[in-house]
């Protein structure tokens, strides 16, 4: 086990800078998941944590080891890829204890471990199958048996649940979880999937374009988005952003979205270091808006018309459309409405968040 | 109404499997026609092989009327074929072996490792290939009798050690791998030596059947260049051998045929092991361009 340190990690390629000055700490034991949407630089800062890629700036250190210039071998590390990267001319058995014979560890050694790490994961009939003979998920698991094998001080994950369908999915996340705490190995993975990420990590560093946007649990990430892009990404349906500007009229304060305006005279104190007319993006979540209809309309913020609806079982989904601004809403599962119905629309505003429109930095925590 | 409707369709079903069939019967026919020129050669090598001496130059006949079994008993005892066959299993198996071993390696290097001139230095490379192959004929032999090579069976298989095109082909094999699975074999302790050995070599067996029959058949085949390098009749391969039974005044045909047959029959064989990865390494090619 390990802490691994990146101070202001730079890697280009060519003109494009993948990663941007990053600085990231993932603690002893750890479960760090790198969030972001393709190429934002996650999987290159997995690579140069392996070795894979040499950085052009910048340090990285897996517990007391400067590794910027050691070899991927010699950084004590596990990494499992996307495509599983089994050897496919090897059988399952010859997979996991290839990474041990590298290492000249004895035959009789290596067997214990290959016959206990496919116990652990439930593969033991399958050691003399070649991977071509294996389902998705079957592979899947001699992946992490060749990672897990060689007792590492630090996992690397690269989206290894993408090519499993979505059922299974959603099983081997709870797998790898409860893998990484009885294992107590610290853990990086990386994906794009906020879902995944939300279910299984310690802690989320969320990148965009290169650069870290915040690193914070999953609950902190969902109630406190330091970033409009970090509160659009984050949440399935993710939260509404709409474009405004601040103005002031009768003594009050409004944001106008153009279609619509929303009193927000209750956040003056919050807001008296920002200028008037100045672009703001407004965030809410799809939970935190309320549909009034027939019988129930009057408190609304500004009418709207049903655009679509998806039930979902557990809830309902409704789009609303304004002028050219759409907004969705999580509605019960007992919700019923017409298309292109006109129903009232009403925001909860203790739970709105502003974002500076430029920056996309949150204009108050 | 229905009826109608019914009877139309198996009408039209029977129709397009009579034309199915006829289809079927028209390619059969071109292919077994196409085969026959292909396979006329050999069946003409062979009965040749088995005519008498004099039917030869009377009217041709393809089935000779009887066997002369013993043309090949002649055909063997007329030069040391034994010694002849020896010189070219080495030979054969020198320039297999190190045309497999050096064009997988040197097609792992162009295909993955980063060096600087890769790009130039395999354009220049794939230009040799363009060259004609008398070209080089003078210049090597300076070469092999400068290192006094001539009449060895170094000297035969030194210029053919290593193939441009063997390079382009694993080349271009390798580039279709995983990336991943490189990047794995490193992080699992591997050098680049150890991932080429474990990792791609064992993955190569159709790039390896397919040049090792390339090679094989050149090199079995090959005429001119034993012909310049060697003088002594007790470093000559099979093909100068046969050659023997062409003279100034006339060819013993029958004699040549059989020596023949006797020698063409471990490159059938060997196409017809590895005919399945020959079949493979040509759809790999077609791919390719």
């Amino acid at each position: 086990m390990a802490r691994v340190l990146i101070k202001n990690l730079v890697k280009r390629f060519g003109k494009i800078i993948a990663v941007n000055n990053l600085n990231l700490e993932v603690k002893d034991g750890e479960f760090l998941v790198i969030l972001g949407p393709s190429g934002c630089g996650k999987t290159t800062t997995l690579r140069c944590i392996a070795g894979l890629e040499t950085p052009d700036e910048g340090e990285i250190w897996i517990g007391e080891t400067l590794v910027n210039d050691l070899p991927p071998k010699d950084r004590d590390i596990a990494m499992v890829f996307q495509t599983y990267a089994l050897y496919p001319h090897m059988t399952v058995y010859d997979n996991l204890a290839f990474p041990l014979k590298m290492r000249k560890i004895p035959k009789q050694e290596i067997d214990v471990k290959v016959k206990k790490v496919a116990q652990m994961l439930g593969i033991r009939e399958l050691l003399d199958r070649k991977p071509m003979q294996l389902s998705g998920g079957q592979q899947q698991r001699v992946a992490l048996g060749s990672a897990i094998v060689r007792e590492p001080k630090l996992f690397l994950m690269d989206e290894p649940l993408s090519n499993i369908d979505a059922k299974l999915r959603v099983y081997m996340r709870a797998e790898i979880k409860k893998l990484q705490k009885d294992l107590g190995v610290t853990t990086i993975y990386v994906t794009h999937d906020q879902i995944e990420a939300m279910a299984i990590a310690d802690r989320i560093a969320v990148m965009n374009k290169g650069s870290l946007q915040q690193v914070s649990s999953p609950d902190e990430l969902y109630d406190n988005p330091a970033t409009s892009f970090v509160a659009g990404f984050i949440g399935s349906p993710p939260m509404n952003l709409i474009d405004c500007s601040l103005i002031e009229k009768d003594g009050k304060l409004f944001l106008d979205a153009g279609e619509f305006t929303i009193n927000i005279s209750d956040l003056r104190d919050i807001l008296e270091t920002t200028r008037m007319g100045s672009e703001i993006v407004l965030g809410i979540r799809p939970e935190d808006i309320i549909i009034l209809q027939r019988g129930f309309k009057g408190k609304e913020d500004f009418n709207a018309n049903i655009y679509t609806i998806e039930p979902l079982g557990l809830e309902t989904i409704v789009t609303v459309k304004k002028g050219n601004k759409l907004l969705r809403i999580r509605a019960p599962r007992d919700f019923r409405a017409n298309i292109n119905e006109e129903v009232g629309v009403l925001l909860n505003k203790q739970k709105i968040y502003l974002f500076d429109a430029k920056t996309g930095k949150r204009l108050y925590i | 109404m229905k009826k109608l409707v019914l009877s139309q369709m198996i009408v039209r079903n029977l129709l397009d499997r009579i034309a199915h069939i006829m289809q079927r019967i028209l390619l059969h026919v071109f292919l077994m026609a196409f085969g026959f020129v292909m396979l006329m050669p050999f069946l003409w090598m062979v009965t040749t092989s088995l005519k008498p001496r004099e039917l030869v130059r009377s009217a041709p006949h393809l089935i000779p009327t009887h066997f002369h079994w013993q043309n090949y008993v002649i055909a063997l005892n007329a030069a040391p074929f034994g010694k002849y066959y020896l010189n070219t299993i080495i030979v054969v198996l020198g320039i297999v072996i190190s045309q497999l071993l050096l064009s997988s390696l040197a097609g792992y290097a162009f295909a993955r490792l980063r060096f600087p001139g890769k790009n130039i230095i395999f354009l220049i490379l794939l230009s040799t290939m363009m060259m004609p192959y008398y070209i080089t004929l003078i210049p090597s032999y300076l070469i092999i009798r400068t290192l006094g090579l001539v009449n060895t069976h170094l000297g035969l298989i030194l210029p053919f050690l290593v193939s441009a095109f063997g390079i382009f082909l694993f080349r271009q094999y390798y580039i279709g791998f995983p990336k991943d699975l490189e990047d794995k074999a490193l992080i699992d302790g591997c050098s680049r030596l150890q991932i080429w050995l474990y990792i791609y070599l064992p993955l190569s067996k159709p790039c390896l059947a397919a040049l090792g029959t390339f090679a094989f058949l050149f090199a079995w085949n090959s005429f001119l260049w034993p012909l310049v390098i060697t003088t002594d009749p007790d470093m000559w391969t099979i093909q100068l051998g046969l050659a023997m039974f062409s003279g100034k005044y006339g060819t013993e045909w029958t004699y040549l045929m059989a020596g023949t047959t006797i020698s063409v029959i471990p490159a059938i064989a060997l196409f017809m092991i590895f005919q399945k990865y020959y079949i493979k390494h040509l759809a790999l090619s077609a791919r390719l361009r």
